[in-house]
């Protein structure tokens, strides 16, 4: 039997899948989005992503490597906490975090697999000690075009989805997007 | 004379010495195994869905000078979402009659729509109470887009909403 037409449609299928499949970055937490029929989609790029897990704590990450070494200057600068140019390229390439800028250091210098084995405190929103204000403000400064999602867990509780909320209007960021899943049986009546 | 020989057996007349023809098929197996093994492992890891974002946009927060705008009270709904995923809800502000329903098609949304018709220019309320989840805040955002809802605010809850919820004793 010639099987040559059938490994030639195999491997284009290979290389299909293999091209357009993109590594999921790994988060520290897992979270379960509630569902809603928008049909509006995510944009990949120039995102600010601020998850609340369902313990109530807040995650923090930017995409784009320039940015981020841009960011973590700035902040370091407004708290004092000096990096080096390696830390700061190696915060570059990092996913989602959530530590207070103070332990930030430290988890940078960690290996991937010590990252994964940290409990993250969560980054600081209390009215006195809001980090997440910093972040946003500083973000938006190394990137104008950043657009800014939350993804939020179905379980956490409002109080601590308002602080969100409320830092985001605080800095005039009055349009943002809520990250949700897709749900079919909810139609209009 | 000019003739070609025909068939490799003839060595012994002076012609090269051929090795044996060997047949030009290779076993494809174990490549098509390989093949299907990463196809199968990259159509299952692959998540084409990318995920829905909802729009919202709050509005500014008012500065000291402003004026807010007045409303008519008989215009205006309020929605509280209290714990157990539980809608609180009443019509006007002065003695409001509370009921409660929940995020069923039969529940908020027939009651949406029932007050819509009834009420021209309805302005909602949301109040998301403290032990409400996020969950209940998108779902009745989600609401809102499907039954066309045009004016509505998520507003922080006050102390006489947690009354008027702890009074009612639904």
């Amino acid at each position: 039997m010639d099987m040559t037409p059938l490994v030639d449609l195999g491997f284009l299928l290979v290389t299909f899948f293999m091209l357009t499949a993109t590594a999921r970055p790994d988060e520290p937490v897992t979270v379960d989005m509630p569902s809603s029929v928008s049909e509006i989609k995510m944009p990949e790029t120039d995102i600010m992503l601020i998850t609340v897990s369902k313990d109530g704590k807040v995650y923090f990450t930017l995409d784009g490597k320039y940015t981020r070494q841009e960011l973590l200057r700035s902040m370091g600068e407004r708290y004092g906490v000096s990096f080096s140019d390696q830390e700061i390229s190696r915060f570059a390439v990092m996913s989602t975090f959530g530590l207070p800028i103070g332990n930030l250091k430290e988890f940078i210098n960690m290996g991937p697999e010590e990252r994964k084995n940290v409990t993250q405190p969560g980054i600081p929103v209390d009215s006195a000690n809001n980090q997440l204000k910093d972040w946003i403000i500083f973000s938006r400064m190394a990137n104008q075009k950043v657009r800014i999602a939350i993804k939020g867990d179905s379980d956490s509780s409002y109080p601590i989805v308002e602080k969100v909320v409320n830092t985001l209007i605080d800095n005039k960021v009055n349009r943002f997007n809520l990250i949700t899943n897709m749900e079919m049986n909810k139609k209009p009546s | 004379m000019a003739e070609i020989q025909q068939g490799g057996g003839g060595g012994k007349k002076g012609g090269k010495v051929r090795a044996k023809k060997m047949s030009t098929k290779i076993d494809m197996t174990p490549m098509v195994d390989l093949a299907f093994l990463l196809l199968t492992f990259f159509m299952l890891t692959t998540t084409f869905s990318k995920p829905q974002t909802m729009e919202i946009t709050m509005p500014e927060k008012p500065k000291e000078e402003d004026k807010l705008p007045e409303v008519n009270e008989k215009k205006v709904v309020t929605l509280i979402l209290g714990a157990n995923d539980k809608i609180y809800w009443y019509h006007g502000i002065t003695d409001p009659k509370v009921e409660v329903t929940d995020f069923s098609a039969n529940g908020i949304r027939k009651i949406l729509l029932k007050q819509a018709a009834e009420i021209p220019g309805m302005i909602l309320l949301i109040k998301p109470g403290d032990d409400s989840r996020y969950k209940n805040m998108v779902d009745i955002l989600d609401e809102m887009n499907i039954t066309n809802m045009q004016r509505y605010a998520l507003v922080k809850i006050t102390d006489t909403d947690k009354e008027l919820v702890k009074e009612s004793n639904l």
